[in-house]
């Protein structure tokens, strides 16, 4: 009998996003579930997580869970991975799944098949489709061990909206975990906005290198963004340079984003850049180079300057946005 | 101070988009891409010879290992590393078909046993297959304190710790591990000022990204050891946790249309797109 444990991502007591796409996948994998939360004073969490049809949440409420140390999230993760016979493990490939993943599935020597974008059964077997190569292959990956592990593209999975009911709660002990005495967390030095979280936001304003200081992104990107309340992003280029914090980096090796809309601006299409946003429905370019690779991905494509096409185009999103 | 770097042979990433599929999907097909150093492993390197100099010169007693899993060919990668400054290398001649990331870190467990270091120093991901795991499978197989995604890593004057920071969702977080200890490295890593080993005066600037070899270090790179033995030879169960049926390419995207102004732009959006 199959049976899947979903793993919830919980920052500062609050349930994240993320969340929703790992219990969509086990929602599209088939099989019942139940959920294992872990943090320290989770309580709200825990009852939002009751209303997503799992067959129970499983709550692990501790001081040893205050932050996400992998050291001291998987002890607990695989003694509860294995003492309930599941045989699937899924988390969303956030920065947190994608640690914590790995080390689950060693724990419980099952197979990974890390961010996944689609799940698919065939005589009876689960295959996973992952992208490969920035984006530019897709391979169907089989498991071939008794049990499972698999973190999800948040991208590539529907959020999973709640479906009424209430899962039974059960509280679970933290497991003993030794090794986490060898690692001391020190800070975690929060970047806050008020702007839409990139994985969630419906509408996605990019920049590149070509903005040339964070003053430019603030005075020329930032109007933009906020006048189709936006979320901001940016290319490694822009981020190395300082212009804006590491976490909004888009691309292979940052946020994989598939907004309705996304805006490349000043951003010339490197293919890492690419695998980062082009399932976006979608893509505008703004580039003054005519032969710039983001034009072959661009739905609508503005051949100018930017410090001067940007103004106007907050302009005129505002003035259509009162006009309805 | 020991530090083993365990680095991967990619097809040019840059080019990633030129791969094809071989017929049926049985394979992808990297003919013509030139065969590199997956970038993240090269910014492993780099930060394990920062860690072990005192700014250009090699500190006393201290000693930088590459070891890879792949083919004969990817001699020619562990040299690259050499002549940046790296010791010696490992080949362990493996087809990359029959290695999944649990084997990789399987083997880099043996590794580890016999050449002990202090710090197994990975890249985050291997930019063909994009999987992510190798460091953190090999942190729980070790049972060492580990740090995947660093921007940071600061050695303890004593050289019993570290400071990493972690480019995480959301932020940075810092976390002291004791060693030995596994870290995986992010792009930020080659930044001027990303490493700190408490020995290179703090006015020593690095430039930013990984360094290029100059003539004299190629050259000189020639005589640094490549030890080289099947993957066999470690004495691992061969059998893989997972396994590739086949492999497509994506739907392509097709480029759309070129507007001459913010007006005809906002107008498409509203009216043919509708996103606004
Ligand atoms: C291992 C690895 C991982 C990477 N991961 C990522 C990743 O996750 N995400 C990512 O984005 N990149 C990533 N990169 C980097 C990537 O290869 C590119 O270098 C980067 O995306 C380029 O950023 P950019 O487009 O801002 O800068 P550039 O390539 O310098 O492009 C600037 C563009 O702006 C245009 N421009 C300049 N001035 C103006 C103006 N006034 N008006 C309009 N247009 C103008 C230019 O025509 C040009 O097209 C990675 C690279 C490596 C090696
Ligand atoms: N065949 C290999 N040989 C040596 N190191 C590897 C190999 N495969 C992966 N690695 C290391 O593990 C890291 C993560 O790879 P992966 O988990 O496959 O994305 C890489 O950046 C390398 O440091």
């Amino acid at each position: 009998m199959s049976k899947t444990l979903v793993i919830a991502e919980i920052s500062g007591g609050k349930l994240k996003k993320t969340t929703h796409s790992a219990i969509g996948f086990a929602r599209q994998a088939g099989a019942p579930f139940d959920i294992l939360a872990l943090g320290q004073g989770i309580g709200a969490a825990v009852e939002e997580l009751r209303g997503f049809g799992a067959g129970a949440v499983l709550a692990a409420d501790d001081a040893l869970f205050a932050n996400y140390v992998g050291e001291a999230f998987t002890p607990t993760v695989a003694e509860v991975a294995k003492a309930g016979g599941y045989d699937l493990v899924t988390v969303t490939a956030s920065s947190f799944g994608k640690d914590l993943a790995p080390r689950v599935a060693v724990r419980i020597g099952a197979g990974l098949a890390s961010d996944i974008a689609r799940v698919e059964s065939a005589g009876g077997k689960l295959l996973f489709k992952r992208p490969m190569y920035a984006g530019n292959a897709l391979g169907t990956l089989e498991l071939t061990s008794a049990l499972k592990v698999v973190s999800v593209r948040q991208s590539e999975f529907e959020a999973a909206a709640p479906s009424g009911g209430a899962s039974a709660v059960q509280a679970v002990k933290a497991a003993a975990a030794p090794l986490a005495a060898k690692v001391q967390f020190l800070s975690f030095d929060e970047v806050k906005s008020e702007r839409p979280e990139l994985t969630e936001a419906k509408t996605i304003v990019a920049g590149g290198r070509s903005l040339k200081s964070a003053e430019g992104f603030k005075t020329v990107l930032e109007p933009l963004v906020d006048a189709l309340g936006a979320g901001m992003g940016a290319s490694r280029a822009a981020v190395d340079a300082g212009y804006v914090p590491n976490d909004l980096q888009i691309g292979q090796t940052g946020k994989v984003v598939a907004p309705r809309l996304y805006f490349a601006v000043g951003i010339s299409g490197a293919i890492q850049h690419l695998a980062g946003m082009k399932n976006s429905k979608v893509i505008v370019a703004i580039n003054k180079d005519p032969e710039a690779p983001i034009f072959q991905v661009a739905d609508y494509g503005l051949v100018a300057d930017l410090f001067k096409v940007v103004p106007e185009l907050t302009a005129a999103v505002k003035a259509a946005r009162a006009d309805g | 101070m020991k530090i083993l770097v365990p680095l991967k042979r990619t097809a040019d990433p840059d080019n990633a988009n030129k791969i094809k599929i071989a017929a049926g999907g049985a394979k992808i097909v990297t003919d013509g891409l030139e065969p590199k150093i997956n970038p993240f492993d090269e910014y492993a390197v780099e930060a394990a010879l920062r860690l072990t100099e005192n700014a250009k010169t090699r500190v006393a007693g201290d000693k930088v290992t590459i070891v890879s899993f792949g083919p004969k060919e990817a001699a020619t990668n562990i040299r690259t590393a050499l002549a940046m400054g790296a010791d010696d290398g490992l080949l362990f001649h493996a087809d990359d078909e029959a290695l999944d990331g649990d084997l990789v870190a399987r083997a880099l467990a043996k590794v580890v046993e016999t050449q002990k270091p202090d710090l197994v120093i990975l890249g985050k991901q291997a930019v063909d297959g994009d999987s992510n795991q190798v460091g953190q499978i090999l942190a729980e197989l070790l049972q060492w304190p580990s740090a995947t995604f660093a921007m940071s890593i600061e050695l303890a004057k004593d050289k019993k710790s570290v400071i990493v920071g972690r480019e995480v969702d959301g932020g940075v977080v810092k976390l002291k591990l004791e060693l030995p200890a596994v870290i995986t490295v992010d792009l930020r890593i080659v930044a001027p000022k990303s490493v700190v080993n408490n020995v290179t005066p703090a006015t020593h600037v690095y430039s930013d990204g990984a360094r290029y070899a100059p003539l004299p270090m190629i050259i000189k790179a020639k005589t640094k050891p490549i030890a080289e033995a099947p993957i066999a030879s470690l004495g691992l169960d061969a059998t893989l946790k997972s396994k590739y049926h086949t492999f497509e390419l994506p739907p392509a995207r097709k480029a759309g249309k070129k507007v001459k102004d913010v007006a005809e732009l906002v107008g498409l959006l509203k009216s043919e797109a509708k996103v606004l």
